[in-house]
């Protein structure tokens, strides 16, 4: 049926339909062995969180925010950003100038070739 | 009567939502009530036309339509008494055809989610006004085959944009964005003007089949060809023209970003049309091809790099659209660069265009989905921030599943519709150059990350006090973001049957420049 052909890209073949069978058997695999393991393990101590020995924060605490979270990425291309964020002032003017920019870089492309 | 209706769908495709337009301050003095039921009733007869005007292109070729004519199928060539050079014509092709589709999807999506979203607003018979102007403006663009047309459908579009976008005027960086789209829009629209003067005091035509028949490639005509590129790449936000687009895109209301989405990719449209069906072999293809392929490189990258630190929901979905517009202008532009060499073409060109066009459909589903998902959230929260938010998959789980296929579609995972696209761009461009496949995949890493980032923020942790209030939004938003979702579910498991009934068509078309001018002038 056309409905359930294979998609074929510029160097391989795509089947969307025997990737979610593999998906299904990979789920029943993983839920075959979490059935077997022991029924008391979410019983006592195991059930708490082990945060390196520290207290459970509260709630409010426990949320990361979304700076925190790429803190590590941002400041390791620290070099990167220092260079791509001035260039985004918010300056109408600078919008301008760039568009006009390109334009008279696409003039020389396009007259010279 | 249907043989009547089918005849003059082009002709209804601009005509309904203009009409729906038009008679919104009217039928809104009837009350509220009356008004969603116009503002639906007018969606889905738009929708209707558009999918039966596609249907139409993709299983019988291409329509042409004539507008004021006796014969409204009358092209130039049947008579060429007619061959007068201003006329209003339409011409659709299969890639028009699935622009219309685009369009369409978007349309259905965004009217039903906007009916509830906007309900509390003031002012709302102007707003659908413009919103149908908006629309009636993206259809024109990608139906007409005429460059005038085409200029005054931008004119349309740009000025319903920064009028949607400024529309919250208690919001005084909504009227910034405003000023900022309107101004720009005005420029790259004063471009466009110029170059069509520029060939039409040339060859005395505008309609774009006998303007392609008669381009000489003059030093004119490479003047006309930067004015009409560069400010079409400016208007679907390509780097490093891309500034608007994080300022514009997060201020609106979230039912009118995820539309100039489309209207972006109308420009998009735009831009593949003139360098294949207008200029095509006069063009340089490598230099073209390269052109194009840098655009996306650069937008890919520096899109998705600022996506990352960004606090504002919208701001980084916006950036991210820049990233992903730069898949497009990638693999088309793979595809140009390889256009005058016939095996190249086969083995790779003809998939790279066809994931490049792909993809923009995708692309549009998922970014219009993740825009509607955002609005959702700031309707419910009354704030964009990522530091503030948290916690609302307890009290909005069907945003969330929403919100997770937009983003994981999005970020190229399977088995969603992205992945199908996405991959079929990364094996073409890796014929052309391992480098750009790898930046290319690089980007769709750093999408993934991002989106971790922003699902976490908005969504996981434990409940918090302050949004104890918070619960699901009404049905009609969810119902408008599951037509998005189910296309992106749809097109992912059954990516092929896409491909073969409206991508491989489109591709054809876009490759076809005799075919295209041979459509209105007959062979000559």
């Amino acid at each position: 049926m056309a409905l359930f052909q294979t998609l074929k890209t510029a160097a391989g073949v795509w089947n969307p339909l025997l990737w979610l069978i593999a998906l299904a058997v990979a789920i029943g695999i993983g839920l075959y062995i979490r059935s077997r393991g022991r029924a008391d393990s979410r019983q006592g101590p195991a059930r708490e969180p082990f945060i390196s020995g520290n207290p459970e924060p509260e709630n409010a605490g426990a949320h990361i925010p979304a700076t925190n979270l790429y803190w590590g990425f941002t400041e390791a291309l620290k070099g990167w950003y220092q260079k791509l964020l001035p260039i985004h002032t918010g300056v109408l003017t600078d919008y301008v100038a760039w568009f006009l920019g390109v334009m008279a870089l696409t003039f020389i492309i396009a007259l010279a070739g | 009567m249907q043989t009547f209706l089918i005849s003059h769908l082009p002709a209804l495709l601009v005509a309904l939502p203009l009409l729906c337009g038009f008679l919104m301050p009217v039928i809104g003095r009837a009350g509220p009530r009356v008004r969603n039921g116009w503002v639906l009733l007018g969606g889905a007869l738009t929708a209707i036309t558009g999918l039966l005007l596609a249907i139409q292109v993709l299983r019988f070729g291409p329509v042409t339509y004539v507008f004021g004519a006796a014969h409204t199928t009358q092209t130039l060539a049947e008579n060429p008494a007619a061959a007068f050079p201003i006329r209003i014509m339409f011409e659709i092709d299969a890639l028009g055809a699935l622009m219309i589709i685009n369009t369409t999807l978007a349309t259905l999506a965004v009217i039903i989610y906007s009916v509830a979203a906007e309900a509390k607003q003031s002012g709302l018979d102007m707003f659908y006004a413009l919103f149908y102007l908006l629309i009636a403006g993206v259809y024109g663009m990608v139906a007409t085959g005429d460059l005038f047309n085409f200029f005054v459908f931008l004119e349309i579009t740009s000025l319903a944009g920064a009028a949607l976008v400024a529309y919250r005027i208690d919001r005084g960086v909504a009227v910034e964005a405003g000023l900022k789209y309107a101004l720009l829009s005005t420029l790259a629209a004063l471009a466009v003007l110029t170059a069509i003067g520029i060939l039409f005091g040339q060859y005395n035509a505008l309609n774009i089949a006998a303007l392609a028949s008669r381009l000489q490639f003059t030093p004119l005509d490479k003047v006309a060809l930067c004015l009409l590129i560069v400010p079409l790449a400016m208007k679907c936000g390509a780097v490093p023209m891309h500034f608007w687009t994080p300022d514009v895109y997060t201020t609106a209301p979230s039912s009118v970003t995820a539309f100039l989405v489309i209207s972006s990719q109308a420009s998009l449209y735009g831009l593949f049309r003139v360098l294949f069906s207008l200029y095509g072999a006069m063009l340089s293809w490598a230099t073209f091809g390269w052109f194009l392929i840098i655009l996306g490189v650069l937008s890919a990258f520096i899109g998705v790099t600022m996506a990352i630190p960004q606090k504002d929901v919208k701001r980084l979905m916006a950036y991210h659209a820049v990233s992903q517009t730069g898949y497009m202008l990638l693999a088309v532009g793979v595809g140009l660069a390889v256009l005058g060499n016939a095996s190249a073409l086969a083995k790779f060109g003809r998939a790279a265009i066809a994931g490049g066009l792909f993809h923009i459909i995708n692309y549009a589903s998922c970014k219009g989905l993740l825009f509607l998902t955002a609005g959702a959230i700031f309707l419910r929260t009354g704030t964009r921030n990522l530091n503030r938010l948290g916690a609302l998959g307890h009290a909005m789980p069907v945003t969330m599943v929403l919100f997770m296929i937009a983003a994981l579609a999005i970020a190229g995972i399977p088995p969603f519709n992205g992945f199908a696209s996405k991959l079929m761009i990364y094996q073409s461009v890796f014929h052309f150059s391992p480098l750009l496949a790898i930046v290319a995949m690089i980007v769709s890493i750093l999408t993934l990350a991002s989106f971790v980032k922003v699902f976490q923020a908005l969504f996981m942790g434990p409940r918090r006090p302050e949004f104890a209030n918070v619960r699901e939004v009404p049905r009609p938003m969810l119902i408008g973001m599951s037509v998005l979702a189910a296309y992106i579910v749809i097109a992912g498991i059954f990516p092929q049957f896409f491909v073969t009934r409206m991508i491989a068509p489109a591709v054809n078309a876009l490759l076809d420049r005799a075919g295209y001018i041979a459509t209105i002038l007959g062979g000559i």
